[in-house]
């Protein structure tokens, strides 16, 4: 597996995805400490949790769901798309990708501010007075979907920067490990959200 | 062999790059002048840190009130920890000696992230100077202690968000070094150059940057945890709310036990590099000491709970950590035996960086026995939070990762300045800082066995002659510094040129000028042998 | 190195494993429905993982990547949910 030394102005796309997937991990496990604590306060308050999750919209949910899912399979599919060199297609399907992510998060957006109208915040009056396990379930709620919406936006930003680097052919079918890099990423939050939502809007 | 005879060799230092000036330092993409970048700026720093910790010896010096109010020292010893353990103890090693020799021991003309390394350089000046603003700025400096326990840290007043964006911006800077250190590991190694034959400083590193990458996220999102306790109120860790306090002190320790390998291991690494050079015999035990790294960062991912015996815990789980620390006994016990082999029967040179290292095996076993005393859980409750502790992790940290550093650089300084410095000074200085270094903390275990708590400010009369000898140790560990350092600064420019290879050392650094050029190596280097091959006469397999 | 990692999936099996992935949703959100009890976080998370491992062998191309890589992910998942029992070593003992 020795390789030489490459000391050119790009990185060479193995090493760019190693460098990648480790990042990732990185990822994984910052959620993951979420994710632990979100597993020892269900275990405590289960009957709260449950209760709690009744509040939360299961279609908004399920239908995020299919935005993140469709989506990754458009990015995925862009990366064919650049490897046969179809450009045009390749373009459209980043742009997909990145109006789905859209999608995701004005449901976001409406789901939140849906809360918010009820008073349902981190520090609300309303929330203090709820059982102790709902207060907890909000505070993860909060956490978790604020967080992972951040994670969205900085992949569309990602994305956004690919169509620009497709359009001038930085990216190309001879390079594309920034498409393939931010494809991973994408991929990332997906994956996130794939275990938030049965977490946080199945579990009534 | 040596391109500096020949006149046409221009070291990294001359090197012209795309910049001139200062900008040649704050945008170079060199992995050697970001390496210095780290080690000037965590020299600052550390001095920074050891005036802190010497002003809390002299409020210690008598009972009562000194020279400071109980509000200050409490400041001073949470930035005291927060700079010690965050800024110098878990980046310099890695930052400084893995920067400047990971590429050259491999073989490599650079990381394989340049640009990413920079950018953790910024970010762990960012990180640093929000620490160092945190004592200075708003409502007073932190009074929490580096470890941020809930839930004082989501109530006290004093500016606790400052060190706890430090200490997220400078996790996820050791983040970036370690994913760089994996992936140049992994992708860069010169043709030759088998797993196998990887000297073993890099196998630390690695073990290390694993840990750095698999750990440091969790303490990066506790600490958004906490900032989120305190700015919305969310409540995980406040028992009035329905969290739980102890929650906190399981995901802190996911990750800042690991961290105790990330600061150990490279030092470990450092001086596993300088035993067989000053023996001119390869490496007892290569194969063992690799796997030993390997070990420790995988056990000791698992044996946080051992610093939460007192905290309510289950009886089950301290039963399963005492174990598993107990565990992690052996892979260090196996790599002092093999540091020792290799010097039986070799023809030893006690150079400095050897006295050092030797130094080094010495305080780290103090420190490492009386680590077994505080993770069986029997002990540890009568131990726990008792100046023993503080005396126990300053034998480990200082006596261990401080004293490789100064291992370390007394060994690669002239590679690094192309310099020779003073042998006497050298020598006065690392005794000297030995002598100090025991004054001030081996009295600590004794007090603190007879109950002297951490992190107070008063004491009884009955601790004073204790706490005495310990402030006289650390004037003294304080002026051997300033020889070392005066030695070293002064050298660095006046000293004597050096040559390419003053030690006869064998691995890859060795074999080229010193200073190293811009590019390392004229030639990628063939790798041949192992990489403590030290000629056919000595034994070599 | 540009034979590594270039293998070209096909458009079809993006979207057989997109069909996959939403029908796995649909069983998930169905399921909430059936009521299994103490199981219901235990078949959701398990509905999940599987929808998880599909995305990452299938869309982020692990299925071709090499054994390194492989080894790496499958050894994250197992260090987190070795973390998560460790931690429950203390709850469920206290």
């Amino acid at each position: 597996m020795s390789v030489q030394a490459i000391h050119n102005e790009r990185i060479d796309s193995e090493t760019g995805k190693l460098g990648m997937w480790i990042f990732l991990f990185t990822e994984l496990f910052l959620f993951g400490g979420l994710f632990l604590v979100y597993a020892v306060f269900r275990a405590k308050y289960s009957a709260d949790f449950h209760h709690a999750a009744e509040e939360l919209n299961t279609f908004i949910g399920t239908l995020n769901t299919v935005f993140l899912l469709v989506s990754s399979m458009t990015v995925a599919m862009s990366i064919t798309a650049i490897q046969k060199d179809d450009k045009k297609l390749a373009l459209f399907l980043v742009g997909l990708t990145v109006l789905l992510a859209g999608l995701f998060m004005m449901n976001k957006y409406f789901e939140w501010s849906h809360k918010f109208e009820f008073k349902i915040y981190p520090g609300s009056e309303v929330l203090k007075n709820l059982p102790q396990g709902e207060l907890l379930f909000f505070g993860l709620y909060y956490m978790m979907t604020g967080l992972h919406a951040l994670h969205v936006l900085i992949g569309m930003i990602l994305l956004l920067i690919n169509i620009v680097k497709i359009k001038n052919g930085t990216v190309s079918s001879n390079h594309y490990l920034h498409l393939e890099n931010s494809g991973l990423y994408w991929h990332l939050v997906d994956l996130i959200w794939i275990f938030l939502f049965p977490l946080l809007y199945l579990i009534t | 062999m040596n391109a500096s005879e020949n006149g046409s060799h221009v070291s990294f230092l001359e090197h012209k790059g795309k910049y001139k000036g200062i900008l040649s330092w704050l945008l170079t993409t060199d992995h050697k002048k970001i390496a210095l970048l780290y080690l000037y700026s965590i020299m600052i720093f550390f001095f920074v840190g050891v005036i802190l910790g010497l002003l809390m010896r002299i409020e210690l010096f008598k009972p009562g009130e000194t020279i400071m109010d109980a509000q200050t020292y409490n400041g001073m010893f949470t930035i005291h920890g927060i700079i010690m353990i965050f800024i110098i103890v878990i980046p310099a090693l890695p930052a400084i000696f893995g920067n400047f020799f990971l590429p050259i021991m491999i073989g490599a003309k650079d990381v394989a992230f340049p640009k990413l390394n920079l950018f953790s350089w910024y970010l762990f000046i960012i990180g640093a100077i929000f620490g160092v603003l945190s004592q200075f700025i708003g409502e007073g400096s932190p009074d929490t202690g580096w470890t941020f326990y809930v839930p004082y840290s989501a109530e006290s007043s004093t500016n606790v968000i400052y060190a706890l964006v430090a200490a997220f911006i400078l996790g996820f800077s050791s983040i970036l070094t370690g994913l760089n250190f994996i992936v140049t590991m992994h992708r860069m190694r010169a043709p030759g150059m088998g797993w196998f034959r990887m000297p073993l400083f890099p196998w630390s590193l690695y073990a290390t940057g694993w840990i750095q990458v698999l750990a440091t996220p969790i303490v990066g999102i506790t600490l958004l945890m906490v900032i989120a306790e305190r700015v919305l109120k969310i409540g995980f860790f406040d028992p009035a709310l329905g969290g739980d306090p102890v929650l906190f002190q399981h995901l802190f320790w996911i990750y800042s036990h690991p961290a105790v390998y990330i600061m150990i291991l490279p030092g470990m690494g450092i001086v596993t590099e300088i035993f067989p050079t000053f023996s001119q015999k390869p490496v007892f035990g290569y194969t063992a000491i690799l796997f030993s790294s390997l070990a420790i960062a995988f056990v000791g991912y698992f044996v946080w709970g051992h610093h939460m015996f007192t905290a309510g815990i289950s009886y089950g789980s301290r039963w399963f950590f005492s174990f598993l620390t107990f565990i992690v006994a052996v892979p260090s016990a196996i790599k002092v035996f093999n540091w020792i082999s290799t010097m039986y029967g070799g023809s030893i040179d006690l150079k400095p960086p050897l006295l050092y290292a030797i130094f080094f095996i010495f305080l780290f076993m103090i420190g490492g026995f009386t680590g077994l005393t505080l993770g069986s859980v029997a002990t540890d409750v009568q131990a726990h939070d008792t100046a023993f502790v503080v005396a126990h992790f300053h034998y480990i940290i200082f006596g261990g990762m401080g004293f490789a550093f100064f291992a370390g650089l007394h060994y690669w300084f002239p590679k690094i300045f192309g310099k020779m410095y003073n042998n006497t000074l050298a020598y006065a200085g690392s005794i000297v800082i030995f002598i100090g270094f025991n004054l001030l903390y081996f009295p600590q275990f004794i007090i603190g066995l007879q109950g002297m708590p951490r992190r107070y400010f008063d004491y009884l009369p009955q601790f004073q002659t204790g706490h005495q000898l310990s402030t006289i140790g650390g004037f003294i560990l304080f002026i051997g510094l300033i020889i070392m350092v005066y030695n070293l600064v002064y050298h660095a420019k006046k000293g004597a040129p050096a040559p390419s290879n003053p030690w006869k050392g064998v691995t890859l650094e060795w074999q080229i000028p010193s200073p190293p050029s811009h590019e390392n190596f004229e030639e990628i280097p063939q790798i041949k042998n192992h990489p403590y091959f030290f000629g056919e006469s000595t034994g070599n397999k | 190195m540009k034979n590594e990692g270039s293998h070209i999936s096909s458009y079809t099996s993006h979207a057989v494993v997109l069909i996959a992935l939403l029908a796995l949703t649909a069983i998930s959100v169905a399921a909430t429905e059936w009521h299994f009890g103490a199981f219901t976080v235990g078949v959701a998370l398990l509905i999940a993982s599987i929808k998880v491992a599909t995305v990452i062998i299938n869309f982020m191309h692990v299925k071709h990547e090499s054994l390194f890589i492989k080894a790496m992910v499958s050894g994250v998942f197992v260090l987190f949910a070795a973390v998560i029992v460790i931690t429950f070593i203390d709850y469920y003992l206290r």
